[in-house]
């Protein structure tokens, strides 16, 4: 069958792009251009970074078309734009999900169903399995390189027409053998870091561009309001962070943790880590994938990219919001995703509202 | 494989693959002065003659360069020394990106049709106290095969005391051009637009053109100091014998875009810059709401060479700067540019039709 494959550059989507035509598909690789890097606009080399001549010389090598996409615009307003936005109002965003969501499974799939394609594949480490009443998403057999939590928004339209050839591999060493078996030159390619989009490192440049009212140092000061430190810019902090409060990390032999932000006004708000938790959330933007329940539900949720699954109970409140009891306190960030899984199967999920200061949608 | 793409680049012709090849077996260096160097500069200059002579220019006047953006970066480099640009707005990037950085640079609105606005031109040209100007307008647009009133333009130049440098990439050879007898004062042209090897192109200057002249790079001062660098020989060969070829068996294009276009229109496609005159064998056919894009790619899927915007690097395809500047809106991103090459052949625009209508049949079921 003709299937459109997302290759980013990576060996992860070379090696599904090679697989995939090997097992005797008609392969159509597309590199999406998402952003061009500052490095590259000095050098004046326009905008085939090495990703793209990476991913195009594996279609070459291998013998398949391969295109282009410029997303450039639609990934600074769906992607960029919301992530700084989402800083600035003292959130912790999670800007892949929003690409996954939009770029790649809206717009680059309704390409391949355009081009003719019957699938769309990609390197994300995750399972899709069919059952006879519909497909599931779960997580991968590598649960080091678990990427289901990044696709918790993926519809189940969009869920049955893409393939994920990586769930089922070992280890990374494995995916790596199959680039070398088909000698591809990206098989020693260190794998991507951090945020594409981000260059040396420092999101908060990006922030700081749109907000400069963010930049430098300010007030850390308890819930009534108490100055207890300075810090060196808010951007450093995430809401149930203990990390780089200095002296202020413990108050009267207690530890403290953010529950806070305030961009505008640069303050950090701190409490101590006891008192602090939290049992119930609210979801905002809730993507189900089993038929959307009319009552609680018993599950597991996760809330940030590493971390162990709590039990939880998720009752919906609408479409697209949802209340979350958790089982044992947790602090959640605000603008991370909660994702709810059943074994390795993902449910659901949303994105965790401010408490009290945001009424969901 | 259906070729259309004769603005990108032509298939080479039988005549400049054989000259060129004798040509690369040919061991001398044309600025040696052996006998084996001398044997080489008597194909260079022969070669010279021959595109200088087809070209209305004098030999002594055509620079080779290693092909069209070369030889337009060299022209506005070398002779817009103390000039204020005024560039067409739907000019090349070969053009557009090679303005002296410091240069005073005004840019020239063209009209829904393409063509460039004569008015404002001269309104341009006319500003009391300024610079002379140094005005770069091509002769036929590469996406829209649009030709600019060029009569009208070198009046207004010669008026004005304005230097006037076409950009004729993509007329060279596909219609009669004559740099003395039309009053141009500088010409860009490249070979392999005309069937001939990529990496060689020429800038033709006009004889009474008495600017001091700043060369790119000086290297062995080939090319009358104009242009260092050994001169790509065999590829300069082949250009001269695909010129002389292009203008001694012209294409009945227009007959066969005809039949293309009338197709297209039936099925809801906009012909771009249709009302204004045209290099018979390019047409620009945007379909509404089909992006640039996907057209490309499903019509690549099927064995179609066409082409869409001005491909960058990376081979993206961008919203078209030329149809932007036509005023055509969302337009600019969904047009395809189909250009015949000179070996078209009736099948290869039935191909093109079949395909083209398979095509929009299917994207207007999608919902």
């Amino acid at each position: 069958m003709r299937i459109l494959v997302a290759m980013s550059g990576g060996v992860d989507s070379s090696v599904v792009a090679a697989r995939l035509m090997e097992e005797g598909h008609e392969v159509i690789g597309a590199t999406l251009h998402l952003y061009t890097a500052p490095q590259q606009v000095q050098k004046g080399t326009c905008c085939a970074g090495q990703d793209i001549r990476d991913a195009r010389s594996v279609a070459d090598k291998l013998g398949f078309p391969h295109y282009v996409i410029d997303a450039e615009q639609r990934f600074q307003e769906s992607v960029i734009t919301p992530f700084i936005d989402s800083y600035a109002a003292g959130e912790t965003p999670v800007p892949c999900v929003a690409c996954n969501k939009g770029v790649k499974f809206t717009d680059l799939l309704d390409l391949a169903r355009e081009i003719g394609a019957e699938a769309m594949a990609t390197g994300h480490y995750v399972r899709r399995v069919e059952r006879p009443n519909g497909v599931e998403l779960h997580r991968p057999r590598d649960l080091d390189r678990d990427q289901s939590w990044f696709l918790f928004a993926t519809t189940r339209t969009q869920l049955d027409f893409l393939r994920f050839p990586l769930g089922d591999m070992p280890d990374k060493q494995s995916v790596r053998h199959e680039a070398e078996r088909f000698g591809l030159a990206v098989a020693d390619k260190p794998d991507s870091q951090d945020l594409c989009f981000v260059h040396n490192g420092s999101y908060s440049q990006l922030v700081e561009r749109k907000y400069p009212e963010m930049v430098g140092s300010g007030d850390i000061v308890n819930q009534e309001g108490h100055v207890v430190g300075q810090h060196e810019g808010v951007l450093r902090f995430t809401v149930g962070q203990s990390k780089r409060l200095g002296n202020a990390a413990s108050l009267k032999g207690e530890r403290q943790m953010v529950v806070g932000i305030n961009p505008q006004l640069r303050r950090i708000t701190i409490a101590p880590r006891a008192q602090t938790s939290m049992n119930t959330l609210t979801l905002r933007e809730v993507n189900w994938l089993i038929d959307p329940p009319d009552q609680e539900v018993e599950c597991w949720v996760q809330m940030r990219a590493r971390e162990t699954p709590r039990r939880a109970r998720v009752m919906p409140t609408s479409q697209e919001t949802a209340f979350v009891f958790l089982a044992d306190p947790a602090m959640p960030a605000p603008g991370q995703a909660c994702v709810f899984y059943q074994d390795s199967r993902i449910l659901g999920g949303g994105f965790i509202c401010r408490p009290n200061t945001e009424k969901p949608i | 494989m259906t070729y259309l793409d004769a603005n990108a680049t032509e298939p080479l012709r039988p005549c400049a693959a054989e000259a060129m090849t004798e040509a690369a077996c040919i061991v001398g260096n044309p600025s040696s002065i052996h006998t084996a160097g001398r044997a080489a500069r008597a194909l260079l200059e022969n070669a010279r003659e021959t595109i200088a002579r087809a070209l209305g220019a004098d030999p002594l006047n055509c620079i080779f360069t290693s092909g069209g953006t070369e030889a337009n970066a060299l022209a506005l480099h070398a002779l817009g020394v103390g000039r204020r640009f005024l560039v067409g707005r739907t000019e090349h990037d070969a053009v557009r990106q090679s303005v002296p950085t410091q240069a005073p640079l005004e840019w020239l609105d063209v009209d829904q049709n393409g063509q460039i606005r004569l008015d404002l031109l001269e309104q341009s040209l006319a500003q009391p106290g300024a610079l002379p100007a140094f005005v770069c307008l091509m002769f036929a647009n590469n996406e829209t095969g649009v030709l600019h009133p060029m009569a009208e333009i070198v009046r207004l130049c010669r008026h004005y005391g304005a230097h006037l440098h076409v950009d004729a990439v993509q007329a060279v050879g596909r219609v009669e051009l004559s740099l003395l007898e039309q009053h141009f004062d500088s010409l860009a042209c490249s070979g392999h637009k005309i069937g001939g090897p990529k990496g060689a192109g020429a800038l033709l200057i006009q004889n009474t053109t008495h600017t001091s002249f700043t060369p790119l790079f000086v290297g062995g001062g080939q090319e009358q100091g104009r242009r260092g660098g050994t001169p790509a020989l065999p590829s300069i060969v082949g250009f001269a014998a695909a010129l002389q070829d292009a203008l001694q068996h012209p294409v009945a294009y227009e007959s066969l875009r005809h039949r293309l276009e009338q197709a297209a229109r039936s099925l809801g496609a906009v012909i771009c810059g249709e009302k204004a005159p045209r290099l018979g064998n390019t047409s620009c056919l945007a379909l509404p709401g089909q992006k640039a894009q996907t057209q490309l790619m499903r019509l690549d899927l099927e064995g179609i060479c066409v082409s869409a915007g001005s491909a960058c690097s990376s081979g993206k395809v961008t919203i078209s700067h030329v149809l932007e500047a036509m005023g055509l809106g969302d337009l600019a991103g969904q047009a395809i540019r189909v250009s015949l090459p000179w070996n078209v052949t009736e099948a290869d625009i039935e191909q093109f039709i079949q395909t083209y209508t398979r095509l929009v049949a299917i994207s207007t079921k999608t919902p």
